[in-house]
């Protein structure tokens, strides 16, 4: 690894990153500058709104291209520019509202939406287009399910949704276009689809053996590339953020005003972008985003679907990761109570040691957790379901889409011969921690699996749990519905129920 | 019909009735539609952020802001000492402080501002200030409002007939309460106002807003100025709602107090959670209600009790009450009823305009009543509807002594009926749920009958401005704002058609007080209407002299100048537009004009609550099915079907657009958009983390919309069209009655299903027989 971006004294580097076809490089900028306050402010493009500045309306959507895992390919994603600090965008291609139409002519998307009243006020039509172009470049026949999933993040108040779906309908009917941002998304992408060279190779040009190291007015960006660095930057700043997505911490500036001296980012590290099946587990680098991480999963744990599709919105799934989920620990964290009924563990490095603890003993209280200083999640180790076992998380909202959970829970059932030969359940939102329901699990191991057993094992959960009444939901409400979700569980698992509601209806 | 009558139109129709584009939809997919804050910003621009109050109720004991002066980049810093002119910002009655003085009466109250380099630097500088408060007990909700006779407007009442009487001698009777939820606007556009100094104490203001006059007047005594020294101009607003009918002011004035205490031009956007919090919303309302009836559903007496949350101040909610009042009959005939409406003071903040403006909570209120008559009857709630409809020629006069003389709301049911199949579907619907224990399926048809004009009558006037250019191209102007809802586009159909133009030849323009004085708010649905008319008379006239000019020069008959498809027919000749034009110019004709409307036949006494406050009323119906989770409340929404009634369309898309719209918004209201205030009287739903507005998921997979053929407005309105913005919100009634349908069974005939039905409100009205 190279020196330098141990020394604090060394000097700073430029962030660099491609818009429009050109490289932009930046000394001096804040670390902790948004891309939108940056497009909006410094580059004055501002086409792309800011709605909320904390990542739930839409309004700033923008789309990132950047290297695939091999660096052959680009990989296009949309993301909540509100949220996402400029330096993270460094070797990689920002792709704005204004990137797409051309002298006198929209994008495809745009003339859809045009040509189907999709806009009203236009304010958040913006974020639409851009989340509309991400689903362009990377689905060649989207259902309307799938058009609902990619604009689950996009907010619009005037519209009532229908003319953009219809857009997003018609938006591939235009013609054959030599210019790679006019060109859809191909069927099945191994044969026909070829990667941009031109983008390909500039991206290629700005990828860093060693680490970013930003500085300025004495505060410090870092994006190391290996783990050894990571390691060795967050013992030798003990009091740094370590940042992954940047959707929460995103909100500490954005909101709260905070002022991030020294930042380490964690979206550079090759190691952390691991994501392998093994024979028993699948691992999972921490800076894997929850978009991969959650598709890996859902192939194994087919009952973790309707979770995973309500996690968030796309954008946020884009840029977040399921290390950030899992270490931040918020008790309404939606990742966690299926990972901890799975038997997940996480692979904790500081310096040069390493352990593995499982996750079901990572949070000790309310934003406790059992990490030392400058020890960071490496890897996260989720067990490979075997013949038998049942999986399913379910989560209360008062919205399906880009909501948090007033409760979500999860269990792993085993039956054999009409009893419970293993049970274990873990729920959010009822507690300070992410917590199992020890009594709850104790009530039904053992049992036959019938609706005694679930009356005695809800019983059981009003001793797990106290919950409290907030905006998103009463005690009363959390307490009673997580009962009657386990029944709900019980219901599914004995072919008593074919379908939640959220399925019910879905098209495509 | 207004001042002007005599000038004869353009009786070809061209591009009125043509579903064209937004005027801006180009603009708004690539992001090169400007709102107030993407204008290129004035040398020296100052960014201002507002310091709010944190308590619901308290005297401000002292206030310390020198951290807040000394915070890096902050230039200046002001509080209500500072105001030149007068500390108010009350639309209608001047009881609403810019910044609190002593006393602060809602968590969310301005007490100063500061002016900084950058916004970050001002937002940053308002946490600073150190404010020692000796709290006050603070009044939370309208109850306790009455119980300690709290309110911003005196209570009042409207009576017909015996209500009492019939009441008593009815042979079923139910009582109920209402608690039912307000709602945030949810403009993706937050508030924001730039204003720039102008020379010689004039001050230009661009202000997202629905009422740019009242901004003008406003920010005037503010800052101690005239209204020729303030222009305000809008020229489009990313969504309001209402939300920026008056509310837009208080932002305003603050940016404009700073312009003027610093001399440089000033910038205040609020943050989204700080929007929330110190902007107004929805009215929340307690309804009691005790509605007597026969045994075929009709309703023989009713009396309603309203209490609405109306804030600290009486902004808008005079008006938005007495819309209540004269909508809680939505389309049935009350034969017999009493109204008690109570403007409820509360240290929250000032509750304002949401479309719809008081009239969902009044319609609300009855459909829930009539929902209550079917179910204790064991009837189906469309058969109860249909028989407290109003009538023609009979049973037709409102509580308000109107008479209803457009009704074809029967028409539209029948229809609506036939079309979304609502009888076969119901049966399926029960069939369904006595097949399915967990999941239940629930569906409803509600009508929707809305009263068209401002109750006072005299802001139902408007005006445009009208150019012909040299080239034959056209610069527009009227008192109207555009927040999204296609205005801009209509008038210049309208507009076109009037010169036989096509309308890419018309310039649609930012609304701007220089331009068109004392126009009323954008608001009440009735913007088309009303400017539509103005500036079809501006150009009417310009056309008219035109024609004059065209006869004499080549000497042919007026009538036989016929313009249309940017030609002129003059006799045998035919002529370019814009050939005319550059004639009449050398022949020294003037080619610009103003247009001024006034809706006829109005009048209303509001101190008998009696007359002819609307001009039409506008009807639709929807058709509602959803499915329910009994375990946990959660549902979807399945299918939706609508018929409105937009009249003779000007814009069949845009009209499209603001049924679609306006319905998914209801169901919002009634369903997912819960606002929760904690004991300290503070709003803890203050972003769209936690404030959830409808997403595209729950939009029903199945959407039918349709507008009305063949319906032309039985008044004369422009092209005999319909207004369109409000009446479409209430079509979302009807998810919130086929939740209850759904949840309704022999065990729980009358569910206590509360709005907004979140899947908490469902789950306890399943449960409230358990317990």
């Amino acid at each position: 690894m190279s020196e330098s971006a141990t020394n604090i004294d060394a000097p700073s580097e430029t962030v660099r990153f491609v818009l429009d076809g050109e490289v932009i490089e930046l000394r001096n900028v804040d670390p902790t500058r948004t891309v939108l306050q940056f497009l909006r402010e410094d580059l004055r493009r501002t086409g792309t709104k800011e709605g909320c500045a904390e990542g739930d309306c839409g309004a700033c959507t923008v789309v990132l291209a950047e290297l695939n895992r091999d660096g052959d390919d680009v990989v296009v994603r949309a993301i909540n520019s509100c949220i996402q600090f400029l330096p993270t965008l460094d070797g990689k291609e920002l792709i704005t509202v204004e990137s797409l139409a051309r002298e006198g002519e929209l994008h495809p998307v745009q003339q859809a939406m045009v040509d189907h009243h999709g806009s009203q006020c236009g304010f958040c039509t913006p974020g639409f287009v851009m989340s509309l172009f991400a689903l362009y470049k990377t689905n060649a026949k989207p259902s309307r399910r799938d058009i609902d999933d990619a604009l689950a993040g996009n907010l619009c108040r005037c519209t009532g949704y229908r003319p953009i779906i219809a857009a997003a309908e018609a938006m591939y009917d235009a013609e054959a276009d030599k210019d790679w941002l006019r060109q859809p998304a191909v069927r099945g992408q191994s044969k026909k689809h070829k990667p941009p060279a031109g983008r390909v190779a500039a991206l290629q040009s700005l990828q860093r053996v060693d680490g970013l190291q930003y500085i300025l007015n004495g505060r410090r960006f870092f994006a190391p590339t290996t783990s050894d660095e990571l390691a060795r930057l967050l013992a030798l700043h003990p009091d740094a953020t370590v940042l992954a997505g940047g959707t929460d911490v995103g909100l500490w500036v954005t909101k709260q005003h905070r002022e991030l001296k020294t930042i380490v980012y964690t979206g550079r590290v090759a190691e952390l972008h691991q994501l392998d099946v093994t024979a028993t587990h699948i691992e999972i680098g921490a800076a894997v985003s929850l978009t991969d991480a959650m598709a890996v999963i859902v192939e194994h744990y087919p009952g973790l679907d309707e979770l995973f599709a309500r996690f968030a919105s796309p954008p946020i799934r884009n840029a977040a990761t399921l290390g950030g989920n899992i270490a931040n620990g918020s008790p309404i964290g939606d990742s966690m109570p299926a990972l901890i009924v799975a038997g997940a563990s996480l692979v904790l490095r500081r310096g040069r040691s390493r352990r593995e603890i499982p996750l079901d003993g990572f949070y000790l209280d309310y934003q406790v957790k059992d990490l030392r200083t400058s020890e960071f999640v490496e890897l996260i180790r989720v067990p490979l379901p075997w013949e038998g076992v049942v999986l399913r998380s379910h989560k209360l909202s008062k919205r399906f889409d880009q909501d948090i959970s007033a409760v979500c829970s999860a269990y792993r059932l085993e039956l054999g011969e009409g009893r419970v030969t293993s049970f274990r359940m873990a729920c959010g939102g009822l507690a300070a921690t992410i917590k199992r329901a020890t009594h709850t699990e104790s009530a039904v191991i053992g049992a036959e699996w019938n609706e005694k057993t679930i009356e005695n094992a809800s019983r059981a959960l009003a001793q797990d749990f106290t919950p409290i009444s907030d905006m998103r939901a009463s005690a009363d409400y959390r307490l009673r519905a997580t009962q009657n979700l386990l029944r709900r569980f019980y219901l599914e698992t004995t072919g008593k129920l074919e379908q939640t509601v959220y399925e019910y209806g879905r098209r495509g | 019909m207004g001042a002007g009558a005599d000038v004869p139109l353009n009786a070809r129709r061209a591009a009125v009735g043509k579903a064209l584009p937004h005027d801006s939809a180009h603009l708004h997919v690539s992001g090169t539609a400007a709102y107030t804050d993407d204008l290129p910003e004035p040398r020296d621009l100052l960014h201002v952020a507002v310091g709010m109050s944190t308590k619901a109720h308290a005297r401000i004991r002292r206030l310390d802001l020198d951290a807040v002066a000394a915070a890096e980049g902050v230039v200046d810093v002001m509080v209500a000492a500072d105001i030149p002119g007068e500390n108010n910002c009350g639309p209608i009655v001047a009881d609403e402080r810019i910044f609190a003085e002593d006393v602060v009466e809602y968590v969310g109250h301005a007490i100063f501002a500061v002016a900084a380099e950058t916004t970050d630097q001002a937002r940053k500088a308002t946490h600073l200030a150190r404010i020692d408060y000796e709290e006050l007990e603070p009044i939370l909700d309208p109850l306790t409002a009455i119980e300690k006779h709290s309110f911003v407007l005196p209570t009042e009442s409207l009576q017909r007939g015996e209500p009492e009487e019939a009441l008593a001698n009815a042979p079923h009777r139910v009582q109920r309460r209402l608690e039912l939820g307000g709602q945030d606007q949810f403009y993706l556009e937050g508030h924001i106002t730039m204003a720039v100094p102008q020379e010689d104490g004039g001050l230009l203001v661009y202000s997202s807003t629905q009422h740019p006059d009242e901004v003008q007047h406003l920010v005037a005594h503010a800052t101690a100025r005239s209204a020729k020294d303030v222009v305000c101009v809008c020229r489009r607003m990313g969504g309001a709602f209402g939300g920026k009918e008056s509310q837009a002011a208080t932002i305003a004035c603050i940016a404009a107090l700073m312009a003027v205490k610093t001399g440089r031009a000033c910038k205040l956007r609020l943050d989204r959670d700080d929007d929330m919090i110190m902007t107004g919303k929805r009215h929340d309302f307690v309804i009691d209600y005790d509605v007597g009836f026969d045994d075929s559903g009709r309703i023989q007496g009713i009396d309603f009790m309203f209490a609405s949350r109306c804030g600290i101040s009486a902004d808008l909610s005079g008006p938005v009450n007495d819309r209540t009042m004269f909508h809680c009959d939505n389309a049935y005939f009350l034969e017999n009823v009493h109204i008690e409406s109570h403007r409820c003071k509360t240290n929250t903040v000032s509750n304002t305009a949401f479309r719809g403006f008081g009239g969902p909570q009044g319609m609300y209120a009855i459909e829930y009543a009539i929902d209550d008559i079917a179910r204790t009857l064991d009837k189906d709630p469309l058969e109860v509807r249909r028989r407290n409809f109003y009538g023609i020629g009979e049973r037709d006069t409102t509580q308000y002594r109107q008479k209803v003389e457009d009704n074809i709301i029967a028409e539209i049911v029948d229809k609506l009926e036939a079309d979304a199949s609502y009888q076969k579907r119901r049966k399926a619907v029960r069939d369904f749920n006595r097949s399915s224990s967990v999941l239940k399926r629930g569906i409803a048809l509600t009508p929707v009958k809305f009263g068209i004009s401002f109750t006072a009558t005299h802001l139902n006037q408007a005006g445009a401005l009208v150019h012909v250019y040299k080239d034959g191209t056209v610069h527009l102007n009227h008192g109207g704002t555009e927040m999204g809802q296609g205005l801009f586009i209509k008038v210049a159909q309208v507009v076109a058609d009037e010169f036989g133009i096509s309308v890419d030849r018309i310039r649609i323009n930012a609304a701007d007080t220089s331009k068109v004085a004392n126009a009323s708010a954008t608001a009440a649905s009735s913007g088309s209407d009303m400017n539509g008319k103005a500036a079809q008379l501006a150009a009417a006239k310009i056309r008219t002299r035109l024609t004059e000019f065209a006869a004499r020069h080549f000497n042919v008959a007026e009538a036989a100048v016929d313009f249309h498809d940017n030609e002129v027919v003059i006799g045998d000749k035919t002529l370019g537009f814009a050939d005319l034009v550059q004639l009449a110019w050398f022949d020294r004709v003037s080619m610009s004009a103003t247009g001024f409307y006034k809706t006829p036949k109005i009048h209303y006494d509001r101190d008998t609550f009696s007359g002819r406050p609307f001009f039409y009323f506008s009807y639709g119906a929807a058709v509602s099915e959803v499915i329910v989770d009994t375990l946990t409340g959660e549902y979807r929404l399945l299918r939706a079907d609508i018929v409105h009634d937009c009249g003779d369309s000007l814009n069949p898309a845009v009209d499209l657009g603001q049924v679609e719209g306006g319905y998914v918004q209801g169901v919002g209201w009634l369903t997912s958009e819960e606002l929760c205030w904690n004991d300290a009287g503070e709003l803890t739903t203050h972003a769209p983390s936690t404030y959830k507005i409808p997403c595209c998921s729950d939009l029903a997979p199945d959407f039918r919309v349709q507008l009305l053929q063949k319906s032309a407005n039985k008044e004369d309105t422009i092209y005999r069209s319909k207004a369109v913005g409000e009446p479409p919100l209430m079509l979302g009634i009807s998810a919130f009655h086929a939740l209850r349908d759904a949840i309704a069974s022999d065990e729980l005939p009358l569910p206590d299903l509360q709005a907004p039905a979140t899947p908490e409100a469902v789950l306890r009205a399943i449960e409230s027989n358990k317990s």
